[in-house]
């Protein structure tokens, strides 16, 4: 089975590694554009210094290249002899410290943005746990664990015997997801009860450490409804790769009603 | 065309102390490794350890010194080591560094935070209710208990007053040794290896007293950690430095320095400033402020 | 008195054979020989462990480890490769070369020298040991971040003092390293005549010194913690968890740059030889270094920008990173300049040179976009970062290894390396590299995490092809050791200089180097010529 199951990818590899470049299209190879004003700026940015590097290596390895090809013994060039140039130093030290000024105005600007805590409408206390999440709704008095589903957590153990292809979400699932309201500014904080961990939601263009004994804040505000998955991004001891998290984005009508079946089973006590 | 011969010396082929410290230091971080894991045997290991550095010890610097009587060195010789000491020094400096860093971070950084101020509000609301930062500290938690602080006015100020002249004494020693006044400097530099012990001593008493009165321990909070660790360091450092001071000054009395080839002399002189300078620190960040 | 030292030379030294002489040697090349293949050992030890994480990766699902041993594979892989195999190599290289190439007789403290390296041995052997431990190896990565690193098991003490005996070697190997270049130049030999490689190396000294101790007491605060009760890292106590990333980063990340300076060093040796032509600005090459050497004490905290700093934290981390772009780019548009209007071969050592200057700068690229705080968020902890860092340290520091050493392997053993099998070394690794690494950033992008055994499906493709090429680079390395092996039993006699383009003390020895150079001082109109050229 597992030998199959090798065989089937060292092919599959082999021929993709051949046919790679027009299929790339079809991948998840870039970072997703998010459902957050934030996630927007986040993939913007990357893209642009992205952009930027791309354009100096083309120019620094096309000069190089042309001067490999052009300059080789074997065609017959005879060694210069030049070995200084202030202003060419000058030159290449000025450029990229403008280029880096350029980049670094769109990034202190959305930093900024991200730090800005004002108008808060509600708060969720996320605490890291070996090897599971732990969600607290401060102002509605709900709580509960969040952890990986039984289909994957049976699937991924040594030797399962099982094929990881027939789990949907395949270690991107949990028994109960963070439920959020789309288009409102929610709080979130983190923390963590034995070790650290973090809480990462590509689509949400959030990624925070949980921290045990601190508690870290951030911000986000869901444009869509949807199911975002994430994962813990701090190693945090062996089940570290097996503590999804999925947050499931809802309009206000169904959030409400969501809060109100949990008011139900959520034993009344401190919401601490 | 020159045929300058450089004259450094290089012992060829003949160190055997190198392996054998390797041995002895293993040994001894192995045993402690052990002990530490809680595995007893691990004490004999420690104690061949030592025994194996400490013989190491002897007999590199033994060697070191007969080269250096039978005049293998010369004058560039001499300056590698004064590089090789000075650099030596500066790495010791980035390790109490080290140390220093987790004092002023937690008095500057983690316990406001802890305790609600800036950021920290929420920290505080939500974990730790009812904990008000100040210096000084055993945390949120309380760790440890209850404990009184070392004051800076007693054994501290007293310790002070003793390494500086330990400075003075050793300096009187090092001007002697270069005008030839055998007695002064064995004088001032028997002097300054008393003031070394008697550091040492007063230190002990003083750890005594925070163990057994002021309830003062090494698992006070951050406190203590921070308190026992550089002033601990600081001690074992000051304990070396005395030893040292000792060699050198059997050394003097056995008339192996002269007037303008003393290195050894001035290595350890060197050394011990700085574990004064690192005290001037200790005192002011530790005790005092 | 030196008529003493005089006489001591004058007499022949016992000749010693057999173990002994690897033992007890305080020559130079000796050790620097020791060095090489010890560092060589782990770097194949490192790799072996990154095959199994590789392995392992090669499909979803967990097929080969448990999820602890994987993270010790983890673990194990980096702290093997960077203390164990690049750093010790460019000690070896310093070892080697240093002395020739600034007309000395010897380290300025052989006897220590030979301590430095026999060290190593024993640390390794006390952290390979924990891989059999109750507990199993240390699993919390290489930054050993607390409070997780407090729950390894028997290996933990270990570990840290294995760490503590690495660092003694490293200090006192970077010691002797500043005594030999300050004190051991020849007449002749300014400071502004050095050879780069003799420069990289003496600022990468100081950064060893500065930044090891640091880390010291980083791992003596997490024994102190674990075992003694102590809360340097312990909220409750008053501590902070973050406090060790603070410590840990101010070592490790001018510790990136102690692995790459005498890459850029040994690449400003290489490249002027093959094309013929002098290093295009040696000055602001020197500049250029030592100011990535200080740019790199005030730009630790960009691996922690997630821990929730202060914004004016992030800000300034976010700057003072961005800025090491500017010197960097200075070496790099330097070595495009030396090569410009030269008269280029491409021998081996210099294919691996070029590979260099554009893998490393691929690596330099993704770095700086890491620096960009904001999708620092989204890259960190995430495969993005994997693969800078393999681009920086594989084809950057490894590529400029294995160039030296086939630069120099003529010098060392006196025959020339089989040049067909050294440019089929050269094509196998440089392809099948970026077939390991090159996909990991689409990973990462898409949201793989680092530090896990098993993945979801959408990363099943690209993780595989990764392991394959793993495969295909770490058997291509087999290749070099049989070359290596090959040059040193025989080939063609290599001549004194070498390569027809070389410049520098070293060169004017014969080949294979006399076990004993310039017990004579070289004449300064010699070292003026080698060192203007
Ligand atoms: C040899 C090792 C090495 C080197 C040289 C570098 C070089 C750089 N690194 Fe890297 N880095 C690592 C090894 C290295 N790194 C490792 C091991 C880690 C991970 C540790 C861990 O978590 O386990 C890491 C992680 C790491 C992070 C943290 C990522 C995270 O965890 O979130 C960051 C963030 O800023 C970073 C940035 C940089 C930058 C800006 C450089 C710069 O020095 C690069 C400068 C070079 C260039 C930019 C290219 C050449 C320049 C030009 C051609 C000029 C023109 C260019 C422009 C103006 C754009 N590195
Ligand atoms: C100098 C440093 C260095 C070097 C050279 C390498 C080299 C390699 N690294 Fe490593 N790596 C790190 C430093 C380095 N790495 C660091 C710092 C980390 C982070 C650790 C952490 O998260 O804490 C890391 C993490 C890391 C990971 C991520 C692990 C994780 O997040 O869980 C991976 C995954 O693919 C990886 C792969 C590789 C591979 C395939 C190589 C290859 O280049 C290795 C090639 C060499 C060989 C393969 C050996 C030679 C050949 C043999 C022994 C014969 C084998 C026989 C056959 C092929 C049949 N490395
Ligand atoms: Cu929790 Cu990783
Ligand atoms: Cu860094």
């Amino acid at each position: 089975m597992f030998i199959a199951r090798a065989a089937w990818r060292l092919l599959v590899g082999s021929v993709i590694l051949l046919a790679a470049v027009p299929a790339l299209a079809e991948w998840a190879i870039n970072m997703p554009r998010g459902v957050t004003p934030i996630s927007h700026e986040i993939y913007d940015l990357h893209m642009t210094i992205f952009s930027i590097c791309v354009a100096i290596g083309a120019l620094v390895f096309g000069v190089m290249f042309f001067s490999i090809w052009k300059h080789r013994k074997s065609r017959g060039a005879k060694a210069d002899n030049f070995h200084e140039s202030q202003t060419v130093e000058i030159i290449w030290t000025v450029i990229p410290f403008l280029i880096l000024i350029g980049m670094a105005f769109p990034a202190t600007k959305t930093l900024i943005k991200m730090e800005d805590m004002s108008d808060i409408e509600m708060t969720v206390k996320i605490t890291g746990y070996q090897w599971m999440w732990h969600y607290d709704y401060l102002e509605d008095g709900v709580s509960f664990y969040s952890r990986l589903d039984a289909n994957s957590n049976k699937t991924r153990q040594l030797d399962s015997g099982l094929n990881p292809g027939d789990v949907p979400d395949y270690l991107l699932n949990v028994d109960k997801p963070l439920v959020l309201p789309v288009g409102v500014k929610i709080r979130l904080l983190t923390t963590a009860a034995d070790v650290i961990h973090s809480w990462w939601v590509p689509q949400l263009g959030v990624k925070k450490d949980a921290i045990p004994g601190f508690i870290n804040e951030f911000w986000t505000q869901i444009e869509q409804p949807g199911v975002y998955r994430g994962v813990c991004a701090e190693l945090c001891g062996k089940d570290h790769g097996f503590m999804p998290v999925v947050v499931k984005a809802v309009n206000q009508d169904e959030y409400q009603a969501w809060l109100q079946s949990q008011r139900d089973v959520t034993p009344k006590t401190a919401s601490l | 065309m020159s045929a300058v011969k450089t004259n450094y010396y290089v012992p060829h082929h003949t160190a055997w102390w190198p392996i054998v410290g390797s041995a002895g230091l293993t040994g001894l971080l192995v045993g402690a490794s052990m002990i530490l894991n809680g595995a007893s045997t691990g004490s004999y290991i420690l104690v061949a350890g030592l025994l194996i550095t400490l013989l190491m010890m002897f007999g590199w610097f033994g060697t070191v010194i007969r080269e250096s009587i039978s005049g293998l060195y010369n004058a560039r010789v001499d300056t590698s080591f004064r590089w090789s000491m000075i650099w030596f020094i500066f790495s010791e400096v980035m390790f109490f560094a080290a140390f220093f860093t987790a004092l002023f971070y937690a008095r500057a950084y983690s316990l406001p935070w802890l305790g609600g101020m800036g950021k920290g509000v929420v920290t505080n609301e939500l974990l730790w209710p009812a904990f008000e930062a100040m210096w000084p500290s055993n945390g949120p938690a309380n760790i440890g208990g209850a404990f009184k602080v070392m004051g800076a006015w007693g054994i501290p100020a007293i310790n002070t007053a003793i390494l500086l002249s330990s400075g003075v004494t050793v300096t009187w020693a090092h001007h002697a040794l270069k005008a030839d006044h055998r007695r002064q400097l064995i004088l001032g530099l028997a002097l300054t290896v008393i003031l070394g012990f008697t550091f040492v001593a007063l230190q002990a008493d003083e750890y005594i007293h925070a163990y057994s009165e002021l309830n003062l321990k090494m698992t006070t909070g951050i406190y203590g950690s921070t308190f026992f660790m550089l002033t601990g360091f600081h001690g074992f450092h000051v304990t070396m430095g005395a030893v040292m001071l000792t060699v050198i000054l059997l050394r003097c009395i056995k008339g192996h320095f002269s007037p303008d080839s003393h290195f050894a002399f001035e290595a350890v002189a060197w050394y011990w400033h700085f574990v004064d300078v690192v005290w001037l620190f200790l005192f002011i960040f530790v005790y005092w402020f | 008195m030196s008529t003493t030292a005089a006489a001591l030379h004058d007499h022949h030294e016992p000749q010693l054979t057999g173990i002994k002489r690897w033992l007890l040697t305080t020559n130079h090349k000796d050790i620097g020989t020791l060095y090489l293949w010890f560092s060589f050992i782990m770097f194949l030890l490192g790799g072996g462990m990154a095959l199994i994480i590789r392995a392992e990766l090669f499909q979803p699902g967990l097929q080969i480890v448990d999820p602890q041993f994987f993270n010790s594979m983890t673990t194990m892989h980096a702290l093997v490769m960077i203390f164990g195999g690049v750093m010790p190599a460019f000690v070896g290289l310093a070892n080697w070369m240093i002395p020739m190439m600034i007309g000395a007789p010897d380290m300025a403290l052989p006897r220590m020298n030979n301590w430095s390296f026999w060290i190593l041995p024993f640390a390794f052997a006390m952290l390979i040991s924990t891989l059999f431990m109750r507990g199993g190896a240390p699993a919390a990565g290489w930054t050993m971040y607390a409070p997780l690193v407090l729950q390894t098991g028997d290996a933990f003490p270990f570990m840290i003092f294995s760490i503590h005996l690495l660092g003694i070697s490293s200090v006192m190997g970077a010691i002797n390293i500043i005594a030999t270049v300050l004190n051991m130049r020849a007449p002749g030999m300014s400071l502004m005549r050095m050879p780069l490689f003799v420069w990289t190396w003496l600022i990468t000294a100081y950064l060893l010194i500065a930044v090891i101790p640091v880390l010291a007491g980083a791992v003596t605060m997490l024994l102190t913690d674990k075992f003694f009760g102590t809360s340097f890292f312990n909220p409750a106590g008053g501590g902070d968890p973050v406090l060790f990333q603070h410590i840990f980063w101010f070592f490790g990340h001018p510790e990136v740059y102690i692995l790459i300076l005498p890459a850029f060093g040994v690449m400003s040796q290489i490249i002027p030889t093959f094309a013929r032509k002098p290093l295009f600005g040696y000055a602001s090459m020197v500049y250029a270094s030592a100011s990535i050497a200080f740019l790199s004490f005030i730009v630790w905290a960009h691996h922690m920008f997630t821990v929730g700093m202060p914004l004016a934290g992030e800000l300034f981390f976010m700057f003072s990173t961005m800025l090491i772009a500017i010197p960097t780019g200075v070496k790099v548009f330097n070595w495009v300049a030396t090569m410009w209007r030269g008269a280029m071969t491409f021998e081996t050592p210099m294919l691996f040179a070029i590979a260099f200057v554009v893998l490393f700068t691929i690596g330099g690229f993704s770095g700086l976009m890491l620096a960009i705080t904001p999708a620092d968020f989204q890259y960190h902890d995430s495969y993005f970062v994997v693969a800078h860092f393999h681009y920086v340290l594989v084809p950057g520091a490894i590529f400029a290894l294995i160039a030296a050493v086939y630069f120099w392997l003529p010098k060392w053993t006196g025959h020339m390396y089989s040049e067909a099998l050294g440019k089929w070394h050269f094509w196998l690794s440089a392809v099948s590299l970026n077939v390991t690494f090159f996909p990991m950033h689409f990973v990462g992008l898409a949201g793989m995490q680092r530090r896990v055994p098993d993945y979801a499906l959408q990363f099943a493709d690209f993780n595989a092809i990764s392991s394959v090429g793993a495969f295909i680079f770490g058997t291509s390395q087999l290749l070099f050791l049989y070359l290596v092996i090959k040059c040193i039993r025989g080939g063609p006699q290599a001549s004194a200089r070498v390569w027809e383009g070389a410049h520098g003390l070293e060169w004017t020895v014969p080949s294979p180097a006399p076990a004993h150079t310039f017990n004579t001082v070289p004449d300064s109109e010699v070292i003026r010529r080698e060192t203007l050229a």
